[in-house]
């Protein structure tokens, strides 16, 4: 469904892509898998428009969207859960779900308030309260949320459990799993490879701004040579 | 227990606020001051533009600098009108004739319009921009109309033009000060509902978004410039108002409504009352125009006095006087 070819972008004169390309198929969960500075924000900002890119195409369902302004790119039924723990501080929990729920660009069968709530149940408690009284954790889940709420075809996940505590980071773990039970398309960067390892189905290694490997997850784990350059593990 | 008494808090001071303003004509009137009812119809009528302000300054986090032209617009519209009604000329004569109006159910309307207009023209072109360069923007779009007006000699130029007398509406007289005062505080009534009915509306919920991140809005599939278009438009058509009942008011229109400084003051009322409240701004007229009143009497120095007061409140008030009155929790819409 999403297919990006040989993408460029720059940082002002400094280019931090370097012809990247990758697939999502339908129902897949792919990751994109690197060191710190590696590009995997970049390629992902790129995708949803929120960077230029300079040379290559992206296409979802055969529709290019690299020229699109990035909140038609999401209206293709593209979601993102950005880097950081951006939830709109000053809105109620409630609300910044609703505010996810108001363009339904994407998926067939839209997800309900009452079913997220029940992927996440930590959340249900707290529709009242405004974003910035929510810790790390809740934080990190309300994003997941508000981005599932567009009903987008492909969730995108950008560091979704960095900073956060085991257990917590198991809730959500254990959030998408359900979510790829149903048939959701991922795509997620993280740096929790064991946790990646037993959710997605295929991976993409990133260097210096471009794709250096990728493969399916038995052929990762097997190459410990891979892990240990490009991973650092 | 604790948010409970703080809506209740909230609650008691906009309630007993209204009351104060719906009883204050019989209040002067027991104090022998009449004077005060056109007083408190320039603390209305300057409550509504800043209010205005407040939903593109507090809710959209945009600072403009240039919210007077608006108010300045919709003062002229009425003076305009007025002018020609008065000298039986055309406002337009060609490529049909259409007259002056000495009526608010024309005025307001037009007034509306225009500066909502005109609100779409500067912000179609400054709304692109962010911080510094937004406020330079909006800043010089209204020195430019102030200067426009100044060279207008049709229209009295610098020294602005007189009106006859107050507009007309069916069944009132406003040249009574008392039923002029009810008009204002029933229009910023109606204002500050409806106002505050938007902020909590989806269309609401996207312009709090965008203050806090525009990106995040637009990768959660929203024309953010639209929406703030929309938003500056509303502000700019409800300032316009404000413009035409001060018009009314004083019977009296000249550029310095738009002038830069005039802005500068909207925008203290509502910094000081409180961004974001839409209450707020409505405090931080009265409180600004009475310590103007109250100053002024011992010097004409009286800015040197009120800044320091005003640096205090924005400091360490960061909700302002509403956001002390009512308590933290309490401060939004
Ligand atoms: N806004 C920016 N301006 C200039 N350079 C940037 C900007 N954002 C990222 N870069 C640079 O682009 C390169 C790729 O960064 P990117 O954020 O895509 O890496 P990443 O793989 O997501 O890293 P991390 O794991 O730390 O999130 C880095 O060298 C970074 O310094
Ligand atoms: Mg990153």
């Amino acid at each position: 469904m999403l297919k990006v070819e040989q993408i460029e972008t720059f940082y002002g004169s400094s280019q931090a892509l370097f012809g990247v390309s990758l697939k999502v198929r339908a129902g897949e969960v792919v990751t994109l898998l690197g060191r710190n500075g590696m590009g995997k924000s970049t390629t992902i900002k790129s995708i949803m428009g929120l960077t230029q890119v300079t040379r290559g195409r992206i296409t979802f369902n055969d529709i290019e969207i690299h020229h699109l302004p990035s909140y038609q790119v999401a209206r293709q039924g593209l979601g993102l859960v950005p880097e950081g723990r951006q939830i709109f501080p000053n809105l109620t929990v409630l609300e910044n779900i609703m505010v996810g729920a108001a363009n339904r660009g994407g998926r067939e069968e839209p997800y309900t308030l009452d079913e997220v709530l029940e992927i996440f149940p930590r959340l249900a408690e707290r529709l009242k309260n405004y974003g910035n009284q929510l810790s790390g954790g809740e934080q990190q889940m309300l994003a997941v949320v508000r981005a599932l709420m567009t009903t987008p075809k492909l969730l995108i996940l950008d560091e979704a459990t960095e900073g956060l505590a085991p257990l917590v980071r198991k809730e959500i773990w254990y959030g998408l799993s359900v979510l790829k039970a149903r048939g959701q398309s991922i795509l997620v960067i993280d740096k929790n490879l064991d946790a990646l390892m037993k959710l997605a189905d295929r991976h993409y290694v990133m260097e210096r701004g471009a794709v250096v490997w990728s493969g399916e997850t038995d052929e990762l784990a097997d190459n410990e040579e891979l892990k240990a350059r490009y991973l650092g593990v | 227990m604790h948010m409970l008494s703080q809506f209740n808090r909230k609650t008691i001071c906009i309630i007993s606020s209204a009351l104060l303003l719906a009883l204050l004509p019989m209040l002067a009137t027991l104090a022998g001051e009449p004077y005060l009812v056109s007083l408190f119809s320039r603390i209305l009528i300057y409550a509504l533009a800043a209010a205005s302000l407040d939903l593109i300054l507090g809710y959209g986090g945009l600072v403009s600098l240039g919210h007077a032209a608006f108010f300045g617009i919709g003062a002229y519209t009425v003076g305009i009108l007025a002018h020609h009604d008065f000298e039986e000329t055309a406002l337009i004569s060609w490529p049909l004739f259409i007259p002056g109006s000495d009526s608010g159910l024309v005025a307001w309307p037009v007034a509306i319009l225009v500066s909502a207009l005109l609100a779409a023209i500067i912000g179609a072109l400054s709304l692109r921009t962010r911080g510094m360069h937004f406020i330079m923007i909006t800043l010089a779009f209204a020195q430019m109309l102030f200067f426009f007006f100044v060279s207008l000699e049709g229209y009295g130029g610098d020294d602005g033009l007189t009106l006859f007398s107050r507009n007309t509406l069916p069944g009132l007289d406003l040249g009574d000060d008392v039923q002029f005062y009810y008009v204002c505080l029933a229009l910023l009534g109606a204002f500050l509902f409806l106002a505050g009915r938007l902020v909590e509306s989806r269309f609401g919920m996207v312009i709090r978004g965008c203050r806090e991140s525009e990106k995040r809005m637009q990768s959660l599939g929203f024309p953010t410039f639209r929406y703030k278009l929309l938003c500056f438009v509303i502000a700019g058509g409800a300032a316009g108002l404000a413009g035409a009942l001060i018009a009314n008011q004083v019977e009296y229109v000249s550029p310095g409504l738009m002038h830069w400084t005039r802005s500068a003051i909207i925008l203290v009322m509502v910094l000081l009352g409180g961004s974001g409240t839409l209450y707020g701004p409505v405090l931080g007229a009265a409180a600004f125009l009475l310590l103007e009143e109250v100053l002024s009497i011992y010097t004409e120095h009286w800015m040197v006095y009120f800044g320091p007061v005003m640096i205090l409140v924005v400091l360490f008030a960061r909700h302002g006087l509403f956001g002390i009155l009512v308590g933290k929790e309490n401060r939004h819409g």
